[in-house]
């Protein structure tokens, strides 16, 4: 009889530990709503949401990037220096044309991740040692290029930061774009099925010829130009280059975003949207205190306790 | 990471020779001492390139700021060795300092007890979900670094209030000492000392040793593993509180912005000084060796002049960079001879 | 010196089920002071589950054990080592970036004053006892660095320094030298003599028939025979071992396809030339032809996987060529091998087959891939087309090509697999034990598949410890030992009793008929 209903407990327990780690990060989403237009003042309010949306923009961007790394099993924690010098670059060569400065930062993010890629996928070296070499050398790069923060007036830059096509902010735009641009690449393309598969397994991924090493610097390379686009549109925003602070930090933001977005960091599974859900969570919850005047500090200790709640979760579940 | 079957397969073809052949004990040397060497040849450079680098003054003004570092190192070294890694023990520094500065108001009891106790405890527990609750201790210790963010922030009113260190004997405990080094230089001596007994000497450094080379192995070899993980992560935690405190007592205040990143120099430090980040083998001289070198390169950078700190990350992430890669080349090299 | 003659182990129908097999079935065994005992078995006998029961990695769930005649039950392997049962395992178990000497002695370390560990005595001490196992190595040297032989021998003494009654050798000598070998066999001897008991796992019939006293024949779960080794005939042994009765297999004969091979196509689909890897193959050189079985015989670690991994290029080779269609594959890859038309069904579906994290759908296209794409952007159409026909043609159950390819059985999962191999038109299939742990209707299905595969033109290697499987299959048959051929098998000569005579034979003895 006892132990009939201990593993009665035990499936509802897996049950609803499976239920959240797939809509956990939904239903939060949307308790925080519901919560924050019953409760919050002026919140239901299109210039709100304008500005929750436009920070979140750059987080949504990194994280897309994040999530296919960890689609592979492992991390990259190089991406808020990518941010960094994709700053420093952008302004180094603005005198260009916003275009070419623009290219070049991305340029200089895509290069930055084939180095990391190269390390984890050629020389063997574990990703988080890799990438956290790449966070200490480009950061530090990012402010030998421009020591101190750089104002500039390139009216183009200074639009792809603050214009809106149809009350809608460019940022925001990119962002959904660029959502749409992964998600394909994940679902519907050769690429993004290998990605999965090797995050899977790699051992069967290999005897099935794909090209393992191949696919893994190229993820790699996308984090990197994902990161680096993310620098370039908090610089525009910003209108000014401040690689000392700039992207301090989003590591951390984009591995919670896909941690509570349900993609496992053991690999093998990648959700996109899900992930995009988990920034805005993490967007919408720091909002939440702020508007309730609890401090920033609160915010990191919620997003840390949220972290180990979501990755403990995943443990149980994956221990079945 | 993991490393797929096939590849292990390939690696582990050949290991047949008995005898020590060369190319195994250059690269040992160069995996233990590496570290020394490259140590060595700057200051032999320095000295001839800058007049004011090779004075005492300057020799010792590297010990001290390089003793905080070295503290925490001390610890991260132990969890790499152990096969893990803690991120946390940049906030962990900064928490110690502020909690400090906080407690010297009830003397130097309150003001050493109050971050060791706090710190230790947070290690601890850190520790219990890597070792109990089987979770990667890189995420466990990423959760660590932003939520002891959170509470230092939310105990200095979001950073605003620099809690000023109130007992004269703590803040002295940081700022004097004798023959031209300060405490902190000996004290770091001392735990350096205390820690290669440890790790050589002692049941437990074995295990964190075993542990770190094949937990399986030393499972089924007697190794007491969650117990002996989660001291390893209470050490670490209790050093960068000490570390922060100690600092604090330097500066008289408990600053909360200086320590961020600090997790990262003690890595590469640890790494640069020829331990495994793979976990297993390395120890606390080649560690210091790594922090010295650090030391040494800031110092240097600062001789220059117009080089400004930032340089000095761009040098040791380049370094980390060519040390991890050496690490792997060496290791496949012992693997082949 | 007196020996008792009560049982030092004795385990009295044991029995363990896991979900869908029952691994061990009443199994007993019985082991006395001092007696080296071998324990023999083919994959799936039962025999790695016995040893986990005995060294408390499994809980039974039926039967007793007994050491010294009080009854124990081990939680952990940890209980069954202090309790005096060691375990040597193939993969040596220690730690081997620390020193020999730390290894040897990790937890029972000599201390100096203040209690800590005392280094000048550690050293000699771990001195003394390896030279006890004739052994003289820099005990100050991280284990790896010694050869896998001597790493061996150091596991072998710690597990006795530790005071065990009972050792536990699983294919200790797969990878040893003779010379290695002959040191074991003298320390096993001292053993013995000490009034240690070891059981022997090993599938090396000539070192069994040198060292053992007894042995116990597992098959299917079951105890095949037990009983002193003296005296039984090796064809006996392995005819015990097979579970193929010799008086059956005389009386029904050979049962080969009722296929013809294109045995006058000019130029093989697979081809090896002097494969050679040392301590794995010897010179293996073998030819597959277009709509031929060619059946790979021999015991578990004759070297039947390797060959096929060496083919496709996941395991590299000191020596030799393997040329597809005519062409010889030039950089050994995988993927090489997979462009020029063969791939390989590994027999370890868990870890080299499925990827469990995908579906049944996408678990098939994988290796298709590039090839259901345009431009790099999948065609759902195309896959769609593929899958369905693949999983109605192997007759695939699931739910749905959405099913996670986990949650199918082990007969579907190995479907899935021949399905993502069959959609890439291969020129040449090595199958490795592709009837491994599923179920009897599924077997069948498998079976049926091969020879339809066969006779729509493809090469087939089969690599089957079935024998029956692998006869009514087969065309010819190579079988191997220690790495090599040591005969080949056509036509009437493909029986049974004919690859059992050539595994029996002794090295440098051809076998008889």
């Amino acid at each position: 009889m006892a132990e009939a209903v201990a593993e009665r407990q035990g499936i509802d327990r897996a049950r609803v530990l499976a239920w959240l780690q797939e809509y956990g990060v939904y239903a939060s989403v949307l308790a925080l709503l519901l919560f924050n237009v019953a409760f919050t003042p002026h919140f239901v309010d299109t210039g709100n949401f304008r500005t929750q949306l436009v920070q979140v923009a750059p987080i949504v961007i990194v994280s897309l990037g994040m999530a296919l790394v960890i689609g592979t099993e492992g991390i990259d924690l190089s991406v808020g220096s990518v941010m960094a010098l994709a700053a420093s670059v952008v302004v180094l060569y603005l005198g260009y044309g916003a275009l070419p400065a623009l290219l070049l930062a991305l340029l200089a993010g895509g290069v930055a991740g084939a180095v990391g890629g190269a390390l984890v996928a050629y020389v063997g070296v574990q990703p988080i040692v890799a990438t956290l070499a790449l966070l200490v050398g480009i950061r530090g790069l990012a402010n030998v290029l421009v020591p101190q923060l750089r104002e500039f007036t390139d009216p183009t830059l200074i639009a792809l930061g603050s214009d809106s096509v149809m009350g809608v902010p460019l940022v925001v735009l990119i962002a959904v774009g660029l959502t749409a641009v992964v998600t394909f690449l994940v679902r519907r393309t050769t690429f993004g099925r290998q990605v999965v598969a090797i995050g899977g397994n790699r051992t069967a991924s290999e005897l099935s010829g794909l090209p393992v090493r191949r696919v893994l610097l190229l993820v790699y390379v996308i984090s990197g130009l994902l990161a680096a686009g993310a620098g370039v549109l908090a610089t525009a925003r910003l209108q000014a280059s401040d690689p000392t602070s700039l992207g301090m930090f989003m590591e951390l933001s984009a591995i919670t975003a896909v941690v509570i977005g349900g993609t496992p960091l053991s690999g093998g599974r990648i959700r996109v949207l899900g992930t995009v859900m988990g920034a805005l969570l993490m967007q919408l919850l720091q909002a939440t205190l702020i508007k309730h005047n609890l401090p920033q500090s609160w915010t990191q200790i919620v997003q840390a306790v949220i972290i180990l709640a979501a990755v403990y979760a995943a443990r149980e579940r994956g221990a079945r | 990471m993991t490393h797929s079957n096939v590849m292990a397969d390939r690696e582990g073809a050949a290991a047949p020779a008995a005898g020590p052949a060369r190319g195994e004990t250059v690269s040992r040397l160069l995996q233990q001492h590496g570290a020394l060497m490259v140590l060595f040849a700057l200051i032999v450079f320095g000295s001839v390139a800058f007049d004011s680098f090779a004075g005492g003054e300057n020799a010792a003004s590297i010990a001290v700021s390089s003793s905080f570092l070295a503290i925490v190192a001390i610890g991260m070294t132990f969890v790499i060795i152990s096969g893990g890694i803690d991120l946390s023990v940049g906030s962990l520094f900064v928490l110690g300092g502020v909690l400090a500065a906080y407690g010297s108001r009830a003397g130097i009891v309150g003001a050493l007890g109050l971050p060791l106790v706090v710190c230790g405890a947070i290690g601890l527990l850190q520790g219990l979900f890597i070792a109990r609750s089987r979770m990667a201790p890189f995420i466990v210790t990423l959760a660590g670094l932003l939520g002891v963010r959170g509470i230092m922030l939310a105990i200095s009113d979001e950073g605003a209030t620099t809690y000023l260190v109130e007992d004269r004997a703590f803040a002295s405990l940081g700022q004097d000492g004798f023959l031209g080094l300060t405490y902190p230089v000996y004290l770091t001596v001392l735990l350096c000392v205390i820690g290669i007994a440890l790790l050589q000497r002692t049941g437990f450094g074995q295990n964190v040793f075993a542990i770190g080379g094949n937990e399986d192995a030393a499972a089924l070899m007697g190794v007491p593993i969650v117990r002996t993980k989660v001291l390893v992560y209470f050490m670490s935690g209790l050093l960068a509180g000490l570390a922060g405190a100690l600092n604090a007592a330097r500066l008289s205040s408990g600053v909360t912005i200086l320590g961020i990143g600090l997790e990262l120099d003690a890595i590469a430090a640890v790494v640069i000084g020829g331990t495994l980040l793979t976990g297993g083998a390395g120890g606390l001289t080649g560690t210091m060796a790594g922090v010295l070198l650090l030391g040494v390169i800031q110092n240097l950078i600062n001789q220059v002049g117009n080089l400004t700190s930032a340089f000095q990350q761009v040098v040791s992430g380049v370094f980390l960079a060519l040390v991890v890669i050496a690490q792997r080349i060496l290791s496949r090299v012992q693997r082949l001879t | 010196m007196t020996k008792s003659t009560e049982p030092v182990l004795e385990a009295t129908e044991v029995s363990k089920r896991f979900p869908g097999v029952l691994a061990l079935d009443q199994v007993s065994l019985s082991l006395g002071p001092g007696e080296v005992h071998a324990l023999v078995g083919e994959n799936g006998a039962g025999k790695s589950t016995l040893v986990k029961v005995l060294t408390g990695v499994h809980r039974p769930d039926g039967g007793r054990l007994r050491l010294h005649g009080r009854p124990v039950a081990f939680g952990t392997p940890l209980e069954a080592q202090r309790a005096g049962i060691s375990t040597i395992y193939q993969e040596v178990n220690l730690i081997p970036l620390m020193s020999v000497a730390r290894n040897l002695l990790l937890g029972h370390e000599p201390r100096g004053r203040l209690g800590g560990i005392d280094l000048p005595r550690l050293h000699a001490q771990a001195e003394h006892v390896l030279a006890g196992y004739g052994l003289s190595v820099d005990v100050r040297r991280p284990l790896r660095s010694l050869s896998v032989g001597a790493q061996q021998m150091v596991a072998l003494a710690r597990a006795v320094s530790v005071d065990a009654r009972v050792v536990i050798m699983d294919e200790p000598t797969s990878s040893l030298e003779p010379r290695e070998v002959a040191t074991l066999f003298g320390v096993i001897g001292e053993l013995r003599d000490r009034g240690i008991s070891t059981v022997y796992v090993s599938h090396r019939l000539e070192e069994l028939y040198q060292i053992c006293d007894r042995v116990t024949v597992l098959r299917d779960g079951k105890v095949a025979h037990t009983g002193p080794l003296a005296g039984l005939d090796r064809l006996r042994l392995i005819s015990l071992m097979l579970g193929r009765d010799l008086a059956e297999v005389r009386a029904v004969g050979s049962a080969g396809p009722a296929r013809t091979p294109d045995g006058a196509a000019p130029v093989p689909v697979v081809e090896t030339r002097g494969l050679a890897r040392r301590h794995v193959l010897r010179d293996v050189s073998i030819e597959v032809r277009r709509g031929e079985v060619v059946g790979l015989g021999g015991l578990l670690g004759a070297g039947r996987t390797e060959t096929a991994k060496a083919i496709v290029g996941a395991m590299p080779v000191d020596a030799g060529e393997v040329i597809v269609a005519g062409v010889p594959l030039r950089r050994r890859s995988t993927a090489g091998a997979i462009r020029a038309g063969v791939s390989m069904l590994p027999e370890d579906r868990k870890a080299e087959g499925i990827v469990p994290t995908l579906s049944v759908r996408e678990n098939i296209a994988l290796a298709a891939l590039p090839r259901l794409a345009r431009a790099g952007v999948v065609s759902d159409a195309r896959i769609d087309r593929v899958v369905e026909t693949f999983m109605r043609r192997l007759r695939i159950k699931a739910a749905s090509p959405h099913q996670r390819v986990s949650e199918l059985s082990g007969g579907n999962q190995q479907k899935v697999l021949l399905a993502r191999w069959l959609a890439m038109s291969p020129k040449a299939l090595l199958l490795d034990e592709p009837t491994r742990g599923i179920d009897v209707g599924a077997k069948a299905e498998v079976q049926t598949l091969i020879e339809e595969l066969a006779g729509a033109g493809l090469g087939v290697l089969l690599i089957s410890s079935d024998l029956e499987e692998l006869v009514s299959a087969s065309d010819r048959i190579l079988v191997l030992r220690d790495g090599a051929v040591v005969a080949e098998l056509a036509g009437a000569d493909v029986t049974e009793e004919q690859i059992m005579a050539a595994i029996a034979a002794r090295s440098g003895e051809e076998p008889h008929g």
